[in-house]
Parts: C-alpha cells; sequence; structure tokens
C-alpha cells in the first residue's frame, strides 16, 4: 500500500517535460524487451521477441490475426499475470528497470503503462468526470482541487474537453462510441503514465471518430510513447514512426515505418504489407 | 382437410396446450393467495400487529413477538449470511482457481438441494446442545447455513455477467486487484447481489422446520438472542395444529403476512432489477 501512494505522490510532483524530437533519440529506450516468449498451457504464442521501443515514439505492431501482436503488447504492462496458464519468460526493461523482477511490483509498473482497448470500457457505474479520475482515486489521492485540474487536463489531451465540459456528471454510457474510446484514452493520460499500449483501439470506430483517435495519438507522441497494435496498415503507415511485423509468434521485421512499407528487408513483410496474405 | 389446414390446426393446438401448461403453473399461486386471503383477512386487525399471544383458553391476542421474532431472525441470518455468501461468490468469480471452483461450486450445488430440516438437526447438534438451549443465535444460524450457498451461487453469477474488458482496464489503471474488485466489479453487479440476497431471505423467512429444532418458538418476548425466540412459521405451525378456532384463525392471519411479506420483496426485488442485474455499456 505505502509503495503505492508514495509512488502516486512521486508522479504527481514530478513534472511533465516534452521532450523534443531530436532528443528522443538520446533518451534511454521505452522498452527493451529481450527473448521473450510467452505460452499459454501448452501453446506457445511468442518465440524469443526482441526489441527495442524508444521513448516519445508510436511504434505499430501489425501482423495478421493470431500472430501474437496482442499477446506481446499485454505483455508489456503485465496483463498476462491474470491468466493462470500464461507463461512469460525473458526480459522485459521499462526504462531500464526490469517489469518482471522479483520486487516489482505489478501495479507500480501498470500505473506507468497504461493501455486502452480494442472494445471501448468505460465504467457503466460512474460519471464521465469519475471515469477520468479513477485511477487516481482507487489509488488514494483523495484533493478535490487536483481531481478536477487532471479531468480538465485529462480530457483535453484526449480531444474530448468541448464536447463534455457541460456534461461532466452525466454517465459514461452516455457518450457515443468514438467519444467513449476517447474517454477510455483520457482515463488512462489521468494517472500520468509514461507509455500508453493500445490494442487496436480504432477498430470498432467508424472513419470519423478513427480519424479524431488518430490525430490525438499523433498528439500524445510528443509526450509520451505509444505501442499501438493495428489490423490497419494504412492507419500504420500513417501513425507510427517504427514497425514491427509479426507473424506466427516470431517478430520477423522492425524498422523505421518507411522503411518496412517500401523497402522491407523480409519476403514474408513484403508479402503482408503489399495484401499478398493476412 | 388440406395438408395446409391440418398444419395450421396443429400449431394451434400446441399453442394451446403450452398456453395451458403455463396457466396451470400459475394457478396454484391464485388459489392459495384467494385462501389465505378469504381466511386470514378477518383476523388481520391492529390487535394482530401489535400484541402477545393471549394464554391458551382467552379469545383475542395477537403475533407482534413472532412478525417481530422473523424480522429478528432473518437479520441475524443476513448479518453472518451474507458476507460469507457474497464474499465466498467473489472468490469463486475472481480468484478461484478452475479445479477449486469447480469443486466449491459442485458442493454449493449439492448444498442447496439438502432439505432444510437435516440444516435444523446439523444446528441443533452444532449450537443448541452445547449451548444447552434453544435460541435466536441457533435460528438464526440455520437460516444464514440455508442462504449461505445460495447467496454464494448467485453473487458468483452475477460477478460473471461483468465483462472482463472492466477487470483488465481497472488493472491497467494500476488499481490493486481487490479495490478493482471491490470498487469496479462488485460496483457494477452490486444490483444483481442485492437481488440474491433479498431472493435468499424470501426464500427462508417461510422455513419452519429448520427452526423446530433451533430457535423453538416463543409465546412472548425473546429479552435476548440466547432465548428461544418465536416465528412467524412456528406461530402458524402451532396455531393450526391446536384444537381451538380462535386460534385457527390467527393461523391464517399469520399465513396472510408472511405471505404479504414474501411478495413484498419479490416486488421489491422486480422494482430493483427493473433494467438489468449488470450493467453494461
Amino acid at each position: 500500500m505505502n509503495l503505492i501512494r508514495t509512488s502516486a505522490e512521486e508522479n504527481l510532483r514530478a513534472e511533465r517535460q516534452p521532450a523534443p524530437a531530436s532528443a528522443a533519440a538520446l533518451k534511454p529506450p521505452a522498452f527493451t524487451v529481450k527473448n521473450l516468449s510467452i505460452s499459454f498451457g501448452q501453446r506457445q504464442v511468442l518465440k524469443s521477441v526482441s526489441m527495442e521501443i524508444r521513448a516519445c515514439t508510436v511504434t505499430a505492431i501489425i501482423g495478421p490475426s493470431g500472430c501474437g501482436k496482442s499477446t506481446f503488447l499485454r505483455a508489456l504492462n503485465r496483463m498476462h499475470d491474470l491468466v493462470p496458464e500464461a507463461r512469460v519468460q525473458g526480459d522485459v526493461r521499462l526504462f531500464g528497470e526490469d517489469s518482471y523482477a522479483k520486487e516489482a511490483e505489478p501495479v507500480v509498473v501498470r500505473r506507468r503503462v497504461g493501455m486502452v482497448f480494442q472494445k471501448s470500457n468505460p465504467f457503466p457505474t460512474m460519471s464521465i468526470a469519475d471515469n477520468v479520475t479513477v485511477g487516481l482515486r482507487l489509488n488514494g489521492i483523495r484533493a478535490r482541487s487536483l481531481l478536477t485540474e487532471r479531468t480538465e487536463q485529462a480530457l483535453r489531451m484526449a480531444a474530448l474537453w468541448e464536447e463534455v465540459k457541460d456534461r461532466l456528471d452525466a454517465q459514461a454510457i452516455s457518450l457515443s462510441g468514438g467519444q467513449q474510446q476517447r474517454l477510455c484514452i483520457a482515463r488512462a493520460l489521468a494517472v500520468q503514465p509514461q507509455v500508453v499500449l493500445m490494442d487496436e483501439p480504432a477498430s470498432a470506430l467508424d472513419p470519423l471518430a478513427t480519424a479524431k483517435i488518430e490525430d490525438l495519438i499523433l498528439e500524445l507522441k510528443r509526450d509520451y510513447t505509444i505501442v499501438i497494435v493495428t489490423h490497419n496498415m494504412q492507419q500504420a503507415a500513417r501513425m507510427s514512426d517504427e514497425t514491427a511485423f509479426f507473424y506466427l509468434g516470431e517478430l520477423i521485421e522492425f524498422g523505421p515505418t518507411n522503411r518496412i512499407f517500401t523497402r522491407p528487408k523480409e519476403k514474408r513483410t513484403e508479402d503482408y504489407v503489399t495484401g499478398r496474405f493476412g | 382437410m388440406t395438408t395446409h389446414h391440418w398444419r395450421k390446426f396443429k400449431n394451434v393446438a400446441m399453442q394451446a396446450i403450452t398456453f395451458a401448461c403455463a396457466l396451470l403453473v400459475i394457478l396454484p399461486l391464485a388459489l392459495v393467495f384467494y385462501h389465505v386471503v378469504k381466511s386470514g383477512i378477518g383476523a388481520v386487525n391492529w390487535d394482530f400487529f401489535t400484541k402477545l399471544p393471549k394464554p391458551v383458553g382467552e379469545a383475542g391476542g395477537g403475533m407482534v413477538n413472532a412478525i417481530v421474532g422473523t424480522f429478528a431472525l432473518l437479520g441475524l441470518a443476513a448479518f453472518i449470511g451474507v458476507p460469507v455468501g457474497v464474499l465466498g461468490g467473489v472468490y469463486l468469480s475472481e480468484y478461484g482457481g478452475r479445479r477449486v471452483s469447480w469443486w466449491i461450486r459442485f458442493m454449493a450445488d449439492i448444498l442447496n438441494g439438502v432439505p432444510s430440516i437435516i440444516w435444523g438437526i446439523v444446528v441443533y447438534a452444532l449450537v443448541v446442545v452445547p449451548m444447552k438451549g434453544f435460541s435466536a443465535w441457533a435460528g438464526g444460524i440455520v437460516l444464514a447455513m440455508i442462504i449461505v450457498p445460495l447467496i454464494m451461487r448467485t453473487s458468483e453469477e452475477v460477478l460473471q455477467l461483468v465483462p472482463n474488458g472492466y477487470r483488465e482496464a481497472a488493472l491497467a489503471l494500476g488499481i490493486v486487484r481487490w479495490r478493482a474488485i471491490v470498487q469496479i466489479v462488485g460496483r457494477t453487479a452490486l444490483k444483481g447481489i442485492v437481488t440474491g440476497v433479498l431472493l435468499a431471505l424470501a426464500r427462508v423467512a417461510g422455513e419452519t422446520a429448520p427452526l423446530l429444532f433451533t430457535a423453538f418458538g416463543n409465546r412472548f418476548w425473546a429479552h435476548s438472542l440466547s432465548q428461544p425466540i418465536a416465528a412467524l412459521p412456528l406461530q402458524i405451525f402451532s396455531y393450526a395444529i391446536s384444537p381451538y378456532d380462535d386460534w385457527h384463525r390467527q393461523a391464517w392471519a399469520g399465513a396472510l403476512v408472511l405471505l404479504l411479506l414474501v411478495t413484498l420483496i419479490n416486488v421489491s426485488v422486480r422494482v430493483l432489477t427493473r433494467e438489468r442485474f449488470v450493467k453494461s455499456a
């Protein structure tokens, strides 16, 4: 309990300094993944994946269904801890710290690594404002003024403030699908994570709502490291700085998005990005 | 008759038969209500709700002690049984491993089928004998033992209806697991849990057999929970088998009040769940 409270307070005090794009390369990588293998029971889903994800960039993870992209993403914030038959092997470092070390607490890891899911899931018992602040409140932060401030800040970052500022007390489920997803993004941002993982955040949305989410992600890149799983290759090409192509549980190719889409080194990557399979 | 007409006739006949069966199911309810109201309404008066039973041979008096006693027993049962049942349901739904949960669930379902008189004997041996007397405690404990498996299973089921996305979203915010379970999963399923508790209490409100061995009944006020206590079903039972007409009338009145109490609980459950058991987006 103490550990969490301390980290919550530290997080509050820490001032967020948007790093200039050129400096991004100098920062330590957000994630250093080495030989990550994951299996559920007998089924191995991820086979010895190693990659470095740079801070303050958008990294897209593409690949056909069942290739392990979501499994990889969920290993980054220890969501597999919930699945009893899941076995995670290998090394995941978050800004140099071992996320799976004995003394590392999953709760602390998840505070630093937020997540947005495919299906928008605002809490149905809560108002819009309560949804945004729930991560703070349930981690022991009570100060009214701070909660109000964070609500506005997070909703602005999620480009939702103007649409909901007059009805913050309305039920979250009264919002449209696209708004609900942006509310989920605001909810994830309100706890001020360093990284935001997104698991096909726009796949259930119409093109207009998708465009809004994409703009938002480009905006967030200044302050946050974004890792996004997507089925939509145009989306990956439009938004990401780097792209990783997964196939059958293996990382086939990883590099600057531009190169992956124009000059892939691997035959399988080329086949996939040109739409020959998947 | 053409094939077409014959087919149509069969369809109509089938519909009529199933409708008749459905009517047959609710017919006893109508009969029970009619009979209990007709026989009981005459004896339901102010005295019935405010006076203690009169000594044998004297007419008049009421069942206030039995009414209060029934509420006291239900309160005790809820006090003991609700925390255990709900938290047991939380374990099954949120924490339990597949094998362990399967066994607990299986045994809870067996417990739900145990005849209530057996519970009475068990609590007689476990509580009444060591305490050297019948008591409200024993009555509350026996009712609690009956509702625990019921509440555990319904709580588990409504918790399972909460989409997994909410659990994941909560944990991804860095919320500690028990808090996520209580404040997000639990709150989402709260209505369903309350419903399960109310239905379980409605079920045991009319239990008589297990109380015969435990609460025993009392013609006066119970001054402490360690004394035998009156309950409506017990009072109805002892008055109904008595030789006095006045007591028979009062037994009918008691039956009416008990029936109304159970109906009231069921109606409030309906009102409570007019929307859904579990909120979802």
